[in-house]
């Protein structure tokens, strides 16, 4: 039975010497085995010790952290205990890695074709006849067009997807018997993260490699491993087959987990488990997850649990109370419905908006216009209620980021009209918008550690719109400050905080309370939870939509996460290459799919459900720019219906619910088409 | 119970800021070395006219190229001067000169760089151009020429030299802002619509502060060796004021028999330079910067 095990870890604990002296664990008295031939996947928050663990399984421990106890057996050696001389030869040819970003990481001014004999040369004994045929065999086998003109390419020439494709190329060079990928997919698009998932399951059945998966989207985990691993502020809280963890989850943790997360299924906002995960060494006794835990009694307090082997339901869990899930039924969501206020009145109007980054010669300088005649963004019409919530959605490079840019006067439209309230027009243009126009329109930021200043206090963030517009000072200020971060939550501790003193959830609390400050009419939220951990998100989502029914704010929602979009919006807009494709209530959108764009976008998305498997119906090619002439996704379509796509601009079809679609298609068959 | 240490930090005043900073500075041993001789050298500049044992000025042809004595603990030099009067002495105008021409550095630089980095585009690409040919003209050549054509005042002196050690910080402070510019606080500032001295003064400088202020320290060092190498070549410190540039120029052809005269100044000014350059590296690190990732200037 030994030799089934390729990687064994025996109470693994590494930790790190804090400046005061103290020893802090990362993860703690850590034990598992990885089979052969077996997918296991880790998840966890950021700061769980998810990618600590998988390094350490090739024997790695980052600068500054040290192994504290325990070992990482792989074929009966301790790989921390290994001398680096002996470490090299397993590493790539026995283990390999395929690090966060691995497509971006490749080296820029090298051909692929290169870099992956280079892997070859290091990681196995071929000569160089043999090697140049592996090269094609192995770009093949990732499924890359035409394998000999890709050989040829620099990195830069391949889209995201492609590079993830050819960092796995070259882990595979050294035909390893075990791979350890980090955040596989993280940063790719939705439809290319389900393509480069579906080719990693395929090579794990195709060569028989055990994989170790590491990432914090329980989506992705879910479409690929057999067996589940979590952790939860460097302990391993359950592990199990991977059905039983995402359908019967018996740990409150990963329980509350899966509620939290948006489905696709399901209109409105889960239900998010309060608090976040402590920081490394705060936990003094007791259970680490007791300060959010539902199930929680006064034995969690004091006393930690220990992992439990269940031998019926072949799962470990590290819970006092885990009975009570036992008999839980399959993990129920209950959602919190929005409540649609949106009035009839337009509150934000765009007409034939187009925008063009293209660089302008030198006339079209002297004069001030643009002249592109095929502009990334290019006749966007959307009129916005007031108090509803619009949600863009489309993959990277959809021109999502650039509408709201030109909204907040960030960015010149090249034509068109934005206007607002049904009578003003606001120039595109920082310049020539009065300060109120500027107020009205605030913007929330993707990721906090960008968006809020490092060096101000969370009191300076605050002050800054209210001093701006309604120009308060001194008590005034100050109540209006606390009075804000009340309403995000917050208490009136956190003022002299810094935002390195904040958590991931909390600093975007304090963006959202900025937004608020300036009382605005609408907010421009881009991917504002894309940065934020999953089980903060729903938090964060519930806030906005809190504040949004009190103060009867318009949101303007970009998100590349269908399921999120789904939950807060009420309208959705769908966007391919700059052009819109279909607009209509989020409802409709959803259930019936009718663009060819919006059926892909929603056949891709990675549930948390080993039942429900993603749809790959087109290709996940990504076009450098869009078609000069005819349908946007004319590249992509899998529906085209001929010459009429490449040449005519699509019209736009008006479904009864008052879905607007734009495909020669006729509505009736679109819809009829339906999977 | 399971608080955070770190989040229980709360905002301080710019007092306790910087002690906290140099007890950390302090913590390190290179760092309290570098902190214990500067501050010994300031203090001795302050002070050194009114300990030391004899006029600096005062020549005795009898007293010539003695050997360190009780009475003349370092020696005297070829005019019979005592060295240890003139050495401690010595550093006064070398620190002073270049303590403010640091400052001007400081300020020249950093504003230009902050500038620079800010508008960005063709504006920037020309500057940086003119900072880039400046840089390539041999610094000693150019403070030559202007020390031969302006005297060699110390109105002359100051400005010259943070002129040409301010290059440098053109640099750091123009990527510093250039990293800074990117982040969204400020296309936040932007969209709220501050004005663009709001922005500089309240998003951008806090954040580049630090590293110009660490290019700073760096370049003091630099300078006070330019400038002694000046005195050296007699352009610095006209005599008979007590220099350590003057000092091992006069001295150094005795060398192999008075070793004594060209010692003690060359400790003077080693001991000082390494003490700033090892405050200004403390510095660095105890504000978190690692100057090992910044490009060399
Ligand atoms: N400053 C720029 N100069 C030139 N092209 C740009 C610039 N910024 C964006 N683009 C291009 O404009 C298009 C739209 O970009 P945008 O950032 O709006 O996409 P997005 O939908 O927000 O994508 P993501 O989901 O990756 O954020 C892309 O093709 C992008 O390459
Ligand atoms: S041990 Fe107690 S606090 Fe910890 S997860 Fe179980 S029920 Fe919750
Ligand atoms: S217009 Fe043609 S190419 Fe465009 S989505 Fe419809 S069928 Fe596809
Ligand atoms: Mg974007």
């Amino acid at each position: 039975m030994m030799t089934d095990i390729i990687q064994k870890v025996k109470n693994l604990s590494i930790g790190f010497r804090s400046k005061k002296g103290d020893e802090i664990l990362i993860l703690k008295n850590i034990s598992t085995n990885i089979k052969k031939g077996e997918t296991v996947g880790i998840v966890g928050e950021s700061g769980s010790g998810k990618s600590t663990l998988a390094l350490a399984m090739m024997g790695y421990v980052k600068h500054g952290l040290y192994t504290i106890g325990g070992e990482c057996q792989f074929n009966s050696s301790n790989l921390l205990k290994m001398k680096s001389k002996d470490l090299e030869k397993i590493r790539g040819r026995k283990i390999a890695m395929i690090p966060q970003n691995a497509g971006q990481a490749l080296t820029p001014n090298l051909k692929i074709g290169y870099q992956i004999d280079e892997a070859l040369q290091l990681h196995s004994d071929l000569d160089e006849r043999e090697r140049e045929k592996k090269i094609s065999e192995l770009l093949n086998k990732v499924r890359l067009p035409s394998p000999e003109t890709i050989a040829l390419r620099y990195p830069h020439e391949l889209s995201g997807g492609q590079q993830q494709r050819v960092a796995v190329a070259m882990a595979l060079a050294g035909t390893p018997d075990l791979l350890l990928l980090d955040e596989p997919t993280t940063g790719l698009d939705v439809t290319t993260q389900a393509h480069v998932l579906e080719l990693l399951n395929f090579i794990a059945k195709d060569t028989g490699t055990s994989m170790v998966y590491v990432s914090h989207d329980l989506g992705a985990i879910a479409q690929v491993s057999d067996r589940i691993i979590v952790m939860y502020s460097g302990e391993i809280v359950l592990e199990g087959p991977s059905r039983d963890i995402l359908k019967k989850p018996i740990h409150p943790y990963t329980y509350g987990l899966l509620k939290s997360i948006p489905k696709l299924s399901l209109a409105g906002l889960p239900e998010s488990m309060p608090g976040s995960q402590p920081q490394p060494g705060t936990i003094q006794g007791g259970c680490s997850f007791f300060d959010r835990c539902n199930f929680s009694d006064d034995n969690c307090k004091n006393n930690s649990p220990k992992l439990e082997f269940l031998k019926d339901l072949n799962t470990s869990v590290r819970c006092f109370n885990y009975e009570k899930l036992v008999n839980e039924n399959e993990v129920s969501q209950t959602v919190n419905k929005i409540k649609n206020k949106s009035l009839d009145k337009e509150i934000l109007n765009l007409s034939e908006v187009s925008i063009s980054y293209a660089k302008q010669k030198l006339l079209d300088q002297i004069f001030n216009r643009i002249s592109d005649e095929n502009p990334t963004v290019k006749d966007i019409n959307i009129d916005i209620k007031k108090g509803e919530t619009i949600a863009l959605v489309g993959e990277s490079g959809s021109g999502k980021s650039t509408i709201l840019k030109s909204i907040a006067g960030l960015l010149r439209t090249k034509d068109g009209l934005i206007r607002f309230d049904e009578k003003r027009n606001l120039s595109s243009d920082l310049k020539e918008r009065d300060p109120n126009d500027l107020r009205i329109i605030q913007l929330i930021f993707q990721n906090p550690d960008e968006s809020l200043n490092p060096n101000h206090t969370v009191e300076e963030i605050i002050a800054q719109p209210l001093k701006l517009y309604f120009g308060l000072k001194g008590e005034e200020l100050k109540k209006n400050i606390i009075d804000l971060l009340q309403k995000v939550r917050l208490g009136e501790f956190y003022m002299s905080r810094y935002p390195r003193q904040l958590s991931g959830g909390e600093k975007q609390r304090v963006a959202v309370a900025r937004a608020f400050a300036a009382k605005p009419d609408i907010i421009l939220c881009d991917e504002v939870t894309s940065a934020l951990d999953v089980s903060v998100q729903a938090a964060v989502l519930n806030l906005l939509q809190q504040l949004k029914e009190d103060f009867g704010t318009t949101y303007i929602f970009v998100s590349h996460d269908l399921a999120v979009v789904r939950a807060i919006s009420d309208r959705v807009a769908v966007l391919y290459q700059g052009r819109l494709c279909e607009v209509g209530p989020s409802n409709d959108v959803y259930k019936f799919p009718s663009h060819p764009y919006t059926e892909v976008l929603l056949g891709a998305v990675l549930e948390p459900d080993p039942d429900i498997k993603p749809k790959l119906v087109a290709e996940d090619i990504v076009e450098e720019r869009p078609p000069e002439k005819g349908c946007s996704f004319q590249g992509r379509c899998s529906r085209i219906v001929g010459d009429i796509c490449k040449k005519e601009i699509p019209p736009w079809q008006l479904t009864d619910s008052g879905n607007a679609i734009r495909c020669h298609i006729p509505i009736k068959e679109l819809q009829k088409q339906q999977f | 119970m399971k608080v955070d240490n770190i989040y229980k930090e709360e905002k301080k005043s710019a007092f306790v800021k910087l002690s906290e900073i140099i007890i950390t500075m302090a913590s390190r041993p290179s760092g309290l070395i570098g902190l214990s001789i500067l501050v010994f050298h300031i203090i001795l500049a302050f002070i050194s006219p009114y300990i030391a044992p004899h006029d600096f000025k005062a020549i005795d042809p009898t007293l010539m190229l003695q050997a360190p004595s009780a009475e003349y603990w370092f020696g005297t030099d070829d005019l019979g001067r005592d060295v240890f009067t003139r050495t401690i002495l010595g550093g006064r105008t070398a620190l002073t000169i270049t303590f403010f021409g640091s400052l001007i550095a400081l300020l020249w630089g950093g504003l230009l760089g902050i500038f620079c980095g800010l508008v960005g585009g063709k504006i920037d690409d020309v500057v940086m151009r003119i900072v880039d040919a400046f840089l390539s003209i041999p610094w000693i050549l150019a403070m030559l020429l202007i020390v031969s054509l302006l005297g060699t005042s110390t109105e002359v002196l100051i400005p010259a030299l943070g002129f040409f050690y301010g290059k440098g910080i053109v640099r750091v402070a123009r990527a510093a802002t250039h990293d800074v510019i990117a982040k969204d606080f400020i296309v936040s500032a932007r969209a709220r619509g501050h004005s663009n001295f709001s922005i500089i003064w309240n998003e951008i400088i806090p954040n580049v502060r630090d590293a110009i202020l660490v290019e700073g320290a760096m370049r003091w060092s630099w300078m006070l060796l330019g400038f002694s190498s000046l005195s050296f070549l007699g352009f610095g410190v006209s005599p008979p004021t007590p220099d350590w540039g003057l000092m091992i120029s006069n001295a150094r052809g005795l060398m192999s028999f008075a070793y004594w005269a060209v010692i003690a100044p060359i400790v003077g000014l080693s001991s000082l330079i390494i003490g700033i350059n090892l405050t200004a590296d403390a510095f660095a690190k105890a504000l978190g910067i690692d100057r090992s990732t910044k490009a060399p200037v």
